[in-house]
């Protein structure tokens, strides 16, 4: 195996920030001279972060879908929509279109990074050297597909904002709300401590 | 990891910059804490929702209109106590159940004794309510009970209690003959300010009347006394009777919806509140509400031997002028031996309406009961007391019975143990007048029309023939004498007109007139000039003047 050579191998590492080469060091402590900033070789807990990000995240999926995530009150009724029965709603109403792209940015997006950094971790961590680039490009993924899952947050803002007609019609945003934007931030903080470079560690390993 | 242990010795050391080297703080990742706050986070959550669930009801109504699952919310007092989370059709299809969340603090809603119905806008006639509902939809409405029990099933009232649990205030019962207007809901008025509201009513077991129960809200409850006289204010009360036209109305609210008033009685009466459910007579007018209590009624009878056009039925009976009782019935009789038709009045008279009079009547009479009446009413008899149907209003022409002492009343048999006790009677007023007409009409009857017809006939019988002598004798002998005066008058007026023949005649006879007279004056001026001329005649004419060349007319003119 002709590998390229790695930085760790040649004695180098660098810095994350103001990318200065400096000479290798283990300790977990170690500084850039430059900018002060923390030094190490790949990041630091990357795998633990993201699990336990991953984790509270998954946790906090539960109520954001169980709880109501906006109130539609009108004249003559008053509605509290859950994530799923807005998404039917919508479907009923005569918007499959919208119903569609709801349901994909509100249910299989998130479903889909858990399911992604699921399989990531478990592959780093087994240190399983198979499709190394197929999951770097499903990390890629999950890092572009990750703030387009805010939009039931961004429905729910912008509507509340907009539509305030006192008791005509009024839209308020829910508590189910606030944990659906948590789980996004979370997934996406998730991803971001995943460190990528450990999908060719292993690789490299064998 | 041995290529990570191999990289360890740098190969250009010091052209690197070399890391600086911090102590860090903490020994552990902190970055745990965060599924640790999502995990409490979670639990709390579901701890608060189980332990925030209340107990679970089912409700049946008998429709679902206006309810819907999911959305629906249970309120007591205009506060969110629940919500309906499914509905269903019973298997009998009669009605439908709701299972209602009620909420954590409101367990005391799954009690016996809870009430619960649709709030739906309803317009009646007391009013319209839940008009707010008309905009937020309908909801279920809660009244807790006293009762401890749990209880989990529930019918739900189709219409809202009238009175709330716990309300201030007392129920009363009421006895009517009949619903009338009144509804659930109508209101009770006291000094024609509303102070409750009948709450409930159904038919009475043997069928004959109705009982209603009213509500009264405190603290104006105190103002139903032991003795408080009810009587019903519904609709317009206009009554044309024997004393004239009557119009009554409590409100223009009760015109439309009914409504119950309540009063004291004037004079002396208890004045303690009565007790809850106590029961009262609904009376159906003031009036009779407020009238002395009538005590047991009577039933007496009155046999007229005349027409009584006018008298009809609840026709008053008076007494001396004091309203005593009523006209129950006036039916037709047929009495063989006279073969006539006497009118048989039945009234129904309340003795204690006569007041002190009849305790100290039947104080000395000392009857008791049934038999006491029948015992004053001989006693008065026997002084001339008759019944007479009176001329209530000449308007109308209303009758009533008026019991009356008639000195002169010749006297009658009396049996007071007949059942029902006949009151004799006397003509009344209006016979005198009829009797009058009729003597009247007597005397106009005796006048001899037929003969004075009979001569009248001759008479002009004669004149009949007088007219047509005349007509055939004298008239055409009148025409002809005019006929004949017509034609004189025409021969004198020919004969006078200007050219007729006479006339000419006259003309020329009075100018042959004329010349004799000239003539003669010639004749007499000759004599005069020639008196000789009468014995010698008359001489030979001397020669004629010459220069008098004039005819014998113009020698006269010249002449004298």
């Amino acid at each position: 195996m002709s590998a390229p050579p790695r930085a760790q191998e040649l004695g180098m590492m660098s810095c994350h920030v103001c990318r200065l080469v400096t000479a290798y060091s283990e300790d977990p402590h170690a500084h850039c001279p430059r900018c002060h900033s923390a030094l190490h070789v790949r990041k630091q807990g990357s795998i633990a972060r993201s699990w336990a990000l991953l984790l509270a995240a998954a946790m906090f999926y539960i109520p954001a879908n169980v709880f109501p995530i906006m109130r539609t009150q009108s004249l003559s009724s008053k509605d509290d929509n859950t994530i799923l029965s807005g998404i039917f709603e919508l479907w009923r109403a005569g918007s499959p279109g919208l119903a569609v792209i709801v349901f994909t940015a509100s249910i299989v997006v998130p479903m889909l990074k858990f399911i992604i950094m699921t399989v990531l971790l478990v592959s780093v961590q087994r240190s399983s050297g198979l499709v190394s680039k197929q999951r770097a490009r499903l990390y890629r993924f999950v890092e572009l597909i990750g703030y387009w899952s805010m939009l039931d947050v961004f429905v729910v803002a912008i509507l509340s904002a907009l539509v305030h007609f006192q008791i005509l019609s009024r839209v308020e945003p829910l508590p189910g709300v606030v944990y659906f934007g948590v789980v996004v931030v979370l997934t996406m903080l998730s991803a971001m401590s995943f460190d990528p470079r450990l999908i060719w560690d292993n690789r490299k390993s064998q | 990891m041995s290529d990570t242990n191999q990289g360890n010795t740098p190969v250009q050391d010091d052209d690197l910059p070399q890391p600086e080297v911090r102590k860090s703080k903490l020994g552990f990742s902190l970055i745990w804490l965060v599924p640790i706050i999502a995990a409490l986070v979670g639990i709390s959550l579901m701890v608060t929702h189980f332990t925030s669930a209340g107990p679970k009801i089912t409700v049946t109504f008998l429709t679902a209109e206006g309810i819907e699952a999911n959305k629906t919310q249970v309120k007591y007092k205009n506060v969110v106590i629940g919500k309906v989370t499914t509905m269903r059709l019973s298997k009998d299809r009669t009605h439908i159940s709701v299972v209602i969340d009620l909420e954590k603090d409101a367990a005391a809603f799954a009690t016996k004794g809870t009430r619960y119905w649709v709030v739906r806008p309803r317009i009646g006639a007391s009013g319209v309510s839940g008009i707010d509902t008309l905009l937020s939809g309908a909801f279920i409405g809660a009244d807790a009970g006293d009762s401890q029990d749990d209880q989990n099933d529930f019918t739900g009232l189709e219409t809202p209690p009238a009175v709330t649990h716990g309300a201030p205030g007392r129920r009363f019962v009421l006895h009517a003959s009949d619903l009338g207007s009144l509804d659930i809901g109508s209101p009770v008025y006291y000094r024609r300010i509303q102070v409750g509201r009948i709450v409930s009513y159904e038919l009475d077991k043997d069928g004959k009347g109705v009982s209603l129960q009213l509500f009264v809200d405190g603290p104006n409850d105190r103002f139903v006394s032991k003795d408080a006289r009810f009587w019903n204010a519904s609709g317009v009360d206009v009554s044309l009777g024997a004393d004239g036209l009557k119009l009554n109305t409590q409100s223009l609210a009760t015109v439309i919806a009914g409504g119950v008033a309540f009063q004291d009685p004037p004079g002396p009466h208890e004045e303690t509140a009565a007790p809850e459910m106590q029961e009262f007579t609904l009376f159906n007018d003031q009036g009779t509400a407020i009238a002395p209590p009538d005590g047991k009624p009577r039933y007496i009878r009155m046999r007229f031997e005349h027409s009584l056009r006018g008298l009809a039925v609840d026709a008053p009976v008076e007494f001396l002028g004091v309203k005593f009782g009523r006209v129950v019935s006036v039916n037709l009789d047929y009495d063989e031996k006279t073969q006539t038709f006497p009118v048989i009045v039945g009234a129904v008279v309340y003795p204690d309406r006569l007041g002190q009079a009849h305790d100290k009547l039947a104080k000395l009479s000392g009857g008791d009961g049934d038999s006491e009446m029948p015992k004053i009413m001989s006693g008065l008899v026997a002084h001339g007391l008759r019944a007479q149907a009176r001329n209530g209003n000449l308007l109308t022409g209303q009758l009533y019975i008026a019991l009356d002492f008639d000195p002169k009343a010749k006297k009658v048999e009396f049996n007071p143990n007949a059942r029902p006790f006949e009151i004799p009677t006397t003509p009344g007023d209006f016979d005198h007048i009829q009797e009058q007409v009729a003597s009247i009409v007597d005397k106009i009857e005796k006048i001899p029309f037929d003969s004075i017809g009979k001569n009248l006939d001759g008479s002009l019988h004669e004149l009949n023939a007088t007219l047509k002598q005349v007509n055939t004798e004298l008239l055409p002998e009148a025409k002809r004498t005019l006929q004949g005066v017509n034609k004189t008058v025409g021969t004198a007026n020919d004969a006078l007109s200007e050219d007729s023949p006479l006339q000419q005649n006259i003309g020329n006879t009075l100018e042959e007139l004329q010349r004799t007279i000239r003539s003669v004056r010639a004749f007499t001026d000759y004599l005069g000039r020639h008196p000789e001329a009468l014995l010698r005649g008359r001489g030979a004419d001397a020669a004629p003047p010459v220069s008098t060349p004039a005819t014998p007319k113009q020698g006269k003119d010249v002449q004298p």
